[in-house]
């Protein structure tokens, strides 16, 4: 071994810097599921009529289903009685009206994440829906968005002010049965964000949603719907952590967006759930079903994610391209180290005439890590002159890690183009030694490699994202190389 | 600066060089050179720190300092560069990147703060002038689609870039036509110094023509057999390898 590797081998303990625990006194549900369970928790919420119905709708059908078993991931069946399905930080009973009510605990916690909700240290520029585990404890910037017209609130919140705008797209994209996980979050999700950005308004600022799990064996179920209504843009970004806890944890969480005619969406996600340790105990099953729809003409929607953590990750962002012109468009790092697990791609169904899609996925594997794209790429019968191009690089670091590749294409459009461009490499001995001859340790050397690898997606990224992306994949491979 | 005393290297067991001794000092060229398969790239490799090698016997210090005992990159930060023979493509990291990196790693080394962007991009211009280079060179990722000839001029631009006190160059030469040569020639000999030294390493005698050596030495199954002036690089073109294996046999 040369002296590099040993230097490495060193670092390999280095450990997951958002691993705290917040000690706070919560209401947390007994572990267990049932319909008292959801009637619970609807009255918790103080929810409209129609959701009550809307949950027991999806638990029945859930309990008819089973969790799918096509992946390529492997991990012990998850006893979803053993799990609690609401935990919020005690507070009081309307809660809080503004960031002074918030309890102090929960906003250390997130100044200790690198995210003040303070509004003036808040860089400008972005609004923060913070959700601690079940709930949503804070929403920046709220007036400043509501003067655009901007909704921009937690989901409990719309629920019960806009009951009407969330009950028309609610589901509308991911229905209650869609599948296993999807069908479990819609009975017991319990927050996350909501935003509806009006007719021809340009959101004036990046909306960002910091998810955090603290409490132990809770699930996260959140819930985000965006609506873009005709010829507005909005771009929003996703973060999220967890402490570092020895069983693992369920995070099953679904997203819907809704294009109407000429709008475009921005949907930026940086997934840093706690991954386990190095022998794979621990961390975060990440189960989560992303979709949008294009529904009007010409409208957009573009995903970008950067996917670090996690013991599992099972997510698949999807564009129904519905709308005549619409365009969706999937970018993607997945790294995965140690024994993490990541089954991860896109669908991109097309529907309507002249509907383009992008995909470029770059997978990164290291450790013992398991590392696979599934796409499907679908054309139906009408969508005269769809377009696709995929675009699948991995790169493996190691030799004991796996890569793996499966896309699915279904045509049925005579018109149609779809092209498919795959790769797989290796960071070569010859590369380090190079980099390491030039004064860089081998541990920047892999960093300034893999940025290299992902460079087409972190293009992608709203700036303040990317850097924050850079910094999380060198941190991820630490530990990699030897 | 450097000093090559009875140093026995092996790679898998098999000896592949044997006892070289090799001083060279500031400001000083030498030229290696050697048929094919006498240990000319083993000794930049195990100068520069690559692993696969062992050491088996004698030392090699470097400024005072132990060399086989640092680290490639520490190697690389108190002055050692090696010029590759086949530099290797990093695909999406541009050249310009790369070079920022390594300086600013370098800089740190010697407590020196991080380079300031502004006199970087003032300071790495001139070095592209200074190499007949093109500008966008510089925002092309590291030798992607870079010709050979490219390739080797980027060589010695990291070298113009990063002054290093001692330049390893492994057959700089090869795959380069004549223009190409020139170039890289004119650019090594730009950044000539009184503190810099040069190793090259060449199995021709074609570079010495524009590179001016103060000694030659040549390789021949792992042992130096024959050191010289610049004269001697011309016996060898006259005569041939086989010339002083023979003499070395006898």
């Amino acid at each position: 071994m040369s002296a590099s590797a040993k230097e490495i081998e060193q670092l390999i303990g280095k450990e997951y810097k958002q691993g705290f625990v917040t000690e706070l006194e919560t209401d947390t549900f007994p572990p267990g599921l049932d319909e008292e369970v959801i009637y619970k928790l609807w009255k918790i919420k103080n929810e409209p009529e129609f959701m009550l119905e809307y949950r027991l709708k999806a638990f029945r059908h859930w309990q008819t289903m089973k969790s799918p078993e096509w992946a390529f991931v492997k991990f012990d069946p998850i006893d979803y009685q053993a799990v609690s399905y609401y935990s919020a930080p005690k507070r009081k009973e309307d809660g809080p009206k503004s960031l002074d009510e918030v309890d102090p605990q929960i906003l250390e916690a997130y100044k200790k994440l690198g995210i003040p909700l303070d509004e003036q240290e808040r860089l400008a520029g972005v609004a923060v829906d913070a959700v601690f585990d079940s709930v949503s404890v804070a929403t920046t910037f709220k007036s400043k968005l509501k003067e655009a017209g901007v909704i921009f609130c937690p989901i409990s919140e719309a629920l019960r002010e806009y009951p009407e705008l969330v009950q028309q797209y609610l589901g509308s994209v991911v229905p209650t049965g869609d599948n296993f996980f999807a069908a479990l979050n819609s009975a017991v999700f319990t927050d996350g964000s909501f935003v509806y950005i009006p007719k021809g308004v340009r959101c004036p600022m990046e909306l960002s949603t910091y998810f955090r799990i603290n409490a132990a064996n809770t699930g996260q179920f959140e819930r985000t719907l965006i609506i873009a209504d005709e010829g507005s843009y909005v771009s929003y970004l996703e973060g999220c952590t967890a402490p570092m806890r020895d069983e693992n944890q369920l995070h099953a969480a679904v997203v819907e967006l809704i294009a109407l005619d000429n709008a475009e969406i921005k949907y930026s996600t940086v997934q840093n759930w706690y991954p386990g340790d190095k022998e794979g105990k621990g961390g975060i099953y990440n189960f989560v079903t992303k979709r949008a729809d294009c529904r009007g003409e010409n409208s957009k929607v573009s995903w970008t994610q950067v996917e670090t953590g996690s013991a599992i990750t099972w997510k698949y962002p999807s564009c129904v391209l519905t709308g005549n012109n619409s365009i969706g468009e999937f970018y993607s790092v997945a790294l995965t180290n140690n024994y993490q697990q990541a089954d991860t791609g896109t669908k991109m169904i097309h529907i309507g005439k002249n509907t383009r899609s992008t995909i470029i996925s770059k997978g990164i594997s290291a450790g013992r890590a398991q590392n696979t794209y599934r796409g499907l790429v679908k054309v139906l019968k009408g969508a005269e002159n769809a377009r696709n191009y995929t675009q699948c690089d991995s790169l493996l670091v190691g030799d004991k890690c796996g890569a793996h590749t499966f896309p699915y294409v279904e045509v049925k459009q005579p018109s149609a183009q779809v092209e498919h461009e795959a790769t797989t490499s290796k960071i070569s001995e010859d590369q380090l030694f190079f980099c390491q001859q030039r004064g860089l340790s081998a541990e920047d050397a892999v960093s300034m490699i893999v940025n290299g690898f992902c460079k087409e997606v972190f293009k992608e990224l709203p700036m303040e994202f990317a850097v924050e992306a850079q910094a999380l994949l060198g941190l991820s491979l630490e530990g990699s190389v030897g | 600066m450097l000093n090559i005393e009875n140093l026995h290297v092996s790679v898998v067991d098999k000896p592949i060089l044997k006892g070289i001794n090799l001083q060279v000092k500031p400001g000083e060229i030498h030229a290696i050179m050697g048929p094919n398969g006498s240990g000319k790239s083993t000794l930049s490799h195990v100068l520069s720190g690559k692993s696969g090698y062992t050491v088996t016997q004698g030392q090699v210090t470097y400024e005072g300092k132990d060399l086989t005992e640092m680290a490639p990159e520490i190697r690389a930060r108190e002055g050692v560069f090696l010029a590759f023979q086949y530099p290797v493509e990093i695909p999406g990291v541009s050249n310009i990147y790369l070079l920022k990196a390594a300086l600013n790693s370098i800089r740190k080394h010697h407590g020196l703060s991080e380079v300031d962007a502004m006199d970087f991009l003032t300071l790495i211009k001139e070095k592209v002038r200074l190499l007949e280079m093109d500008e966008r060179f510089l925002y092309r990722a590291v030798n992607e689609g870079f010709s050979g000839g490219e390739k080797k001029r980027n060589e010695i631009l990291q070298m113009a870039v990063l002054e290093p006190k001692l330049c390893i160059l492994d057959e700089t030469d090869s795959g380069l036509d004549i223009d190409a040569l020139k170039v890289v020639a004119e650019g090594v000999n730009s950044i000539r110094s009184p503190e810099r030294s040069f190793v090259m390493i060449t199995h021709y005698q074609r570079l010495l023509d524009y590179i001016k050596p103060d000694f030659v030495h040549v390789l021949a199954h792992g042992q130096i057999v024959k050191s010289g002036g610049p004269e001697l690089a011309l016996e060898l073109e006259e005569k041939g390898y086989s010339w002083v294996e023979n003499k070395q046999a006898a």
